[in-house]
């Protein structure tokens, strides 16, 4: 009942984009970068008055671990009639992810004992150019704008994100990082570059949680 | 006191305005103070607007150095009340006119070191100084010449590199790059692909047999008027930047306009739209440009086209989900070709159609070249997957541009043995 997808077909594609993004907001941050090594299987199940159901083996890396993968299935489930309701994902990693409590740790305190609040802008640069002091803060805009993408994906997006156009630290009398970001996020299908406003807050026992977003409205 | 009177003194003598032009004379000095008493000193010089110190380090506190620039005719009157004061001073710059000049003759050395050492193939660039390297290469190279194939919406020269090593009307091969002004790495391995044709003729076998037999056509920049605006105003420019009547939306998407399914499925009819397909098709003259150029020609065997970013190589159709007449050559040769790229770094591009690979999106260039004749035609979507996107850092040009370049000379060799 579930039919093979060949992984170049842009179906299958588009739901690993999906798992992507979910499993960044899970489990990314300053320290840990996600991405897609290679879609190893896709199927597709249709399930009468539910939606489409996509199965996924995904071989993922750490872009600061290259020289390891790690597998990882997924189960990505559209609704039908998509509009306001974001897709189900369940996702198991084999294996563990590399340890980032050192460097959760090192940049927690870096940013907390910052006498101004951080703000930096247009990450990666025109040139592609990353400070390496901001690694981390585009890190956390992964695990930002994966949940934006998580939440707003249909069988007919493809979102990534394109660049953090603007980040600004907030100061909270709590424990958490606070960080509001305008993120452009690159939607392939239509081709359209959209920004959005996203405030994560961060903490290294935590996690990353996304406290509110929403899309900006288009100028003029 | 003394000190006002001296101040007084040598105020009043250089009373008259001075016009400065040059520095030749100017000193710069290091004053270092050893109390309070003496940073007040140098506070009140620093008042006297006339004698037009410029303090590169103002006096602020006893422990830090100040540092004055002196117009010449001031220079000795500044050391003789620091002398009188017995403030120390010692001189970092003897004559300010000679430092700039050596700095300019070290600048316009290093520029034209580089101007001989070369284009750097390895950054990115902007219009002018990638229309400087198509002259550079047109005067270097015999069988190189730039044309100019029409002009964009604002003007714009679009320039083309014809690479012909004789023969009258060969079979041609067409290859353009950043039709979407935001991809830049298309537009810079372009550049790298035709550096890399001229200088290897006569000792790559492969490049050699392809253009004894055949003609090549490269147009780095295919929409001038967005590349310009990516680097001015907007990074992430898409279309061109023709004003549409009655919106106030700019820009057409050159790779809707084509006449190939215009206005269908996977083009939009909104101008504010970043597919917005145009009010007709090759109502954009940087596509009719092209279209004219080729349909004059008459004699093209292949048309391919650079895109970034998601590591494709697809070929048509789009604007339809049915496959073309030759279904089985253009997979396997597109597969031939992902292979070569891969032999390099590893790098995977997904072969297909492009309504299957990517999304259903009718107007395309590469349909109308198939629909027009010219059999072999791919569209290549380059690095990365997503990482950078259009923001691939410039370190990645140079590979990019070389597995792309195995790929194109896969496609390419097997159309010139076809056309023989």
């Amino acid at each position: 009942r579930a039919m093979e997808l060949p992984p170049s077909l842009f179906p299958a594609a588009r739901a690993a984009a999906v798992a992507l993004g979910y499993l960044r907001y899970r489990r990314g941050g300053p320290g840990r970068g996600l991405q897609l090594r290679e879609l190893r299987s896709a199927r597709r199940q249709d399930i009468d008055d539910v939606g489409h159901k996509y199965y996924l083996e995904l071989e993922l890396e750490d872009v600061l671990d290259k020289d390891r993968t790690v597998s990882c299935t997924a189960e990505v489930l559209y609704h039908l009639g998509s509009k306001s309701s974001a897709p189900d994902v369940q996702l198991t990693v084999q294996g563990e992810l590399r340890s980032t409590e050192e460097a959760d740790k090192e940049f927690y305190t870096r940013i907390r004992s910052l006498e101004k609040e951080l703000v930096a802008e247009n990450i990666p640069d025109s040139h592609g150019n990353v400070p390496p002091e901001l690694e981390p803060i585009l890190l956390l805009a992964w695990a930002a704008s994966g949940y934006v993408i998580w939440q707003n994906s249909t069988e007919n997006t493809k979102f990534h994100l394109a660049q953090v156009k603007h980040v600004k630290q907030v100061k909270r009398s709590d424990e958490d990082l606070q960080f509001d970001y305008v993120v452009l996020l690159h939607e392939m299908v239509s081709q359209e570059v959209l920004p959005w406003q996203v405030t994560l807050l961060w903490h290294p026992q935590r996690g990353a949680r996304v406290s509110q977003c929403h899309q900006e409205p288009a100028p003029g | 006191p003394a000190t006002m009177k001296l101040l007084l003194i040598f105020s009043a003598l250089l009373g008259a305005a001075l016009c400065l032009e040059t520095f030749v004379g100017h000193q710069v000095l290091r004053i270092k103070t050893k109390n309070e008493e003496e940073v007040k000193q140098l506070q009140l010089l620093e008042s006297l607007e006339h004698l037009q110190l410029d303090f590169w380090i103002n006096p602020s506190a006893p422990a830090l150095p100040v540092d004055v620039r002196i117009p010449a005719p001031s220079v000795q009157s500044v050391k003789a009340f620091l002398e009188s004061q017995g403030i120390e001073y010692s001189i970092l710059i003897e004559d300010l006119q000679d430092v700039l000049d050596k700095e300019k003759q070290d600048m316009a050395e290093s520029a034209q070191r580089q101007r001989t050492a070369g284009f750097d193939f390895g950054a990115y660039h902007t219009l002018d100084e990638i229309n400087a390297e198509l002259d550079h290469l047109a005067s270097e190279y015999s069988f190189v010449e730039k044309i100019q194939i029409g002009e964009s919406y604002e003007k714009r020269p679009l320039y083309v590199l014809k690479f012909s090593t004789g023969g009258s009307q060969r079979p041609a091969i067409w290859l353009d790059a950043g039709i979407h002004s935001r991809e830049w790495v298309t537009q810079a391995s372009a550049l790298w692909i035709a550096n890399k044709i001229a200088s290897d003729y006569g000792t790559d076998d492969s490049i050699t047999s392809l253009l004894d037999k055949m003609d090549l056509f490269l147009l780095p920049v295919a929409n001038p008027d967005g590349f310009v605006y990516t680097h001015t105003s907007n990074r992430m420019w898409r279309k061109t930047r023709s004003r549409i009547p009655g919106s106030v939306c700019v820009g057409v998407d050159p790779n809707r306009n084509w006449d190939a399914g215009f206005g269908g499925p996977g083009a939009s009819n909104n101008p504010c739209s970043e597919s917005y397909h145009g009010p007709s098709a090759n109502s954009e003259v940087e596509v009719k440009s092209v279209v004219d150029f080729i349909k004059n020609h008459g004699n093209f065997k292949a048309f391919l086209t650079l895109h970034s970013y998601s590591q494709l190589l697809m070929y048509p159709y789009g604007y339809k989900c049915t496959r073309p007449d030759d279904y089985a050559e253009l997979e396997s040769l597109g597969r031939a070709a992902a292979s070569s790229i891969r032999s390099l770094y590893g790098t995977t591009f997904q072969v297909g159609t492009i309504c299957n690979t990517i999304y259903q999106a009718s107007g395309g260039s590469i349909d109308w070249s198939y629909d027009n004749g010219i059999k072999y035609s791919f569209a290549f979507e380059l690095r990365d997957t997503g990482r950078y996107g259009f923001l691939l850092p410039a370190s990645q040009i140079l590979p990019a541009a070389r597995e792309t370049w195995l790929g194109l000379q896969r496609i390419m060799e097997h159309v010139r043995d076809k056309s023989s």
